[in-house]
């Protein structure tokens, strides 16, 4: 427990002394409030469609925690070249607990930043249907950010070094993001892109927090659960494996 | 009793064989020094020992316990000053300690004497809350040394500990090791490129050149074997003089090539 506890306390403590990732990090989301959700609702809103704002604050946030729980998992390859890494892998600690600690507390830090881009888009304009419901938001962000904590550290354990970086940014994080729905309905798009959210994770994700937070959802509840659930569990076990197979 | 066995160890990258088909083993509370010129397999043959790299072929029981098999325990027996930075920069130099103390289940009260001594042996006590990526070089490994000793482990690879430090800081630090050698019987494994220091403090000394184990033996042994009067100078018989780090440089680059994408 207490190793868990101590690589947990270690992901956080990064987190609030890197200000600059911080800011750094509120932008982008901030960017796709103002100019997709101002500069789209009128269109959205002629199509009857209703208020695209309030549709796309999930799908933001949704997007500020893949990129920040993603990113968290690939910090390995910083420890890695830093050589902190070793210190972590001589411990006499199974790597399925530094695995988990290093997770949890890369989620935590992700759902901290979905926390605070909600609370931006609050200020922006956006209103939850239901308050009672946020506990539960709280709840599938940290859920989100699991997943994609542990597919960041299953990429990253088999990197040797930062090149490969860009080419996960292009083409996984940017893909699921710009795929999974968050930006428009999935009613009535062509089929392969249905087809392809299908197969994101993310879209899951965040339909559910549309479905708590403004009671619309594509695939229903129950199942954006299970197959967070399902997913989360499959990745954990992944990263898991291949963290523990790391030689350096 | 032998704490550490090591048979026919091998260990290719690719077509680059960097320790070919060596043997030796270690008593229980010995001072063993493993010598040899830069990329002659000195780092790759404690890696492999302290679990971070699977050998190609070979025996290896550490503490009784193999390496491959049974990582755990392995690493429950041993604890390493590493040859390069392995800080963690974003935390302050107290919090590194702590990391580490907590993660080798030192119990608290003996950690935060330890830590106490530890960075004041090291005169890093004021500097203890400052962040590690403040620190200079020479800092930086003070703080590695004093964090590698934090735990008393029944085995402590030290991987050039003292590169690139002051004499003073140097001999403290030996002092110290020596101590804890002789007051707990913790075995000690160490490569340095001091050949001074290797001559003071091992009982006994491995040359290792080009993956292979040329001599073995202590000081004296290898002096007179050689017919010669310091360490330094049996070390250059019998490794010669030419320098080597063109070779260790681009066999660790083909190794990252290598291991990018594949593992």
């Amino acid at each position: 427990m207490s190793t868990i506890y101590i690589l947990w306390l270690r992901q956080l403590k990064r987190y609030f002394r890197s200000r600059s990732r911080i800011i750094g990090s509120l932008g982008q989301p901030i960017l796709f409030l103002l100019a997709l959700g101002y500069g789209l609702n009128p269109v959205f809103a002629r199509a009857g469609e209703g208020n695209y704002f309030q549709f796309l604050a999930p799908g933001v946030i949704g997007m500020s925690i893949i990129f920040t729980s993603i990113f968290s998992g690939i910090e390995i390859i910083w420890d890695r070249q830093f050589g902190f890494l070793k210190e972590t892998l001589v411990a006499p600690v199974s790597r399925l607990n530094i695995m988990i600690g290093r997770t949890l507390g890369g989620a935590t830090v992700a759902t901290m930043q979905g926390i605070v881009v909600f609370l931006i888009s609050m200020i922006a304009g956006f209103r939850p249907d239901n308050w009672a419901m946020i506990p539960f938001v709280v709840l599938i962000m940290l859920l989100i950010a699991l997943l994609f904590t542990a597919l960041g550290t299953a990429i990253a354990s088999l990197l040797e070094d930062m090149q490969g970086f860009q080419l996960i940014m292009n083409f996984l994080v940017m893909p699921l993001f710009f795929l999974s729905g968050s930006l428009f309905p999935l009613q009535g798009v062509p089929k392969i892109l249905i087809n392809i959210a299908r197969f994101d994770p993310l879209s899951y994700g965040v339909d559910a927090l549309r479905a708590l937070l403004i009671n619309t959802t594509h695939y229903g509840l129950a199942l954006d659960v299970l197959v967070l659930s399902l997913v989360t569990t499959f990745f954990l076990f992944l990263g898991s494996y291949f963290f523990s197979k790391i030689q350096i | 009793m032998k704490i550490i066995e090591v048979k026919n160890l091998t260990k290719k990258f690719d077509e680059f064989v960097a320790v070919s088909n060596i043997s030796f083993s270690v008593e229980a509370g010995e001072i063993f020094a493993f010598l040899g010129p830069n990329g002659a397999g000195k780092s790759t043959t404690i890696k492999m020992l302290t679990t971070l790299l699977k050998p190609t072929s070979g025996k290896i029981l550490v503490n009784g316990s193999d390496p491959e098999k049974e990582a755990d325990a392995v690493r429950c027996s041993f604890g390493i000053v590493f040859q390069d930075p392995s800080l963690d920069d974003e935390l302050t130099a107290y919090e590194n300690m702590e990391f580490h103390g907590v993660l080798y289940k030192v119990p608290k009260k003996i950690r935060r004497e330890r830590m106490e001594h530890l960075l004041k042996l090291v005169e890093l006590w004021d500097r203890k809350d400052n962040l590690v990526k403040e620190f200079s070089g020479g800092m930086k490994r003070r703080l590695e040394i004093a964090r590698g000793l934090l735990h008393h482990p029944k085995i402590l690879f030290l991987d050039e500990p003292t590169l690139g430090l002051d004499p003073q800081t140097r001999n403290h630090i030996w002092n110290y090791i020596q101590d804890l050698n002789k007051a707990e019987g913790i075995t000690i494994f160490l490569t340095t490129h001091y050949m001074e220091e290797a001559e003071k403090i091992a009982g006994r000394i491995a040359i290792i050149d080009q993956g292979k184990i040329i001599a073995l033996g202590s000081p004296e042994e290898l002096k007179s074997k050689t017919k010669t009067s310091t360490l330094e100078e049996a070390f250059l018989a019998l490794t010669g003089d030419i320098i080597r780090e063109e070779k260790a440089d681009s066999a660790s680059m083909m190794r990252q090539n290598r291991r990018m994408w594949q593992r």
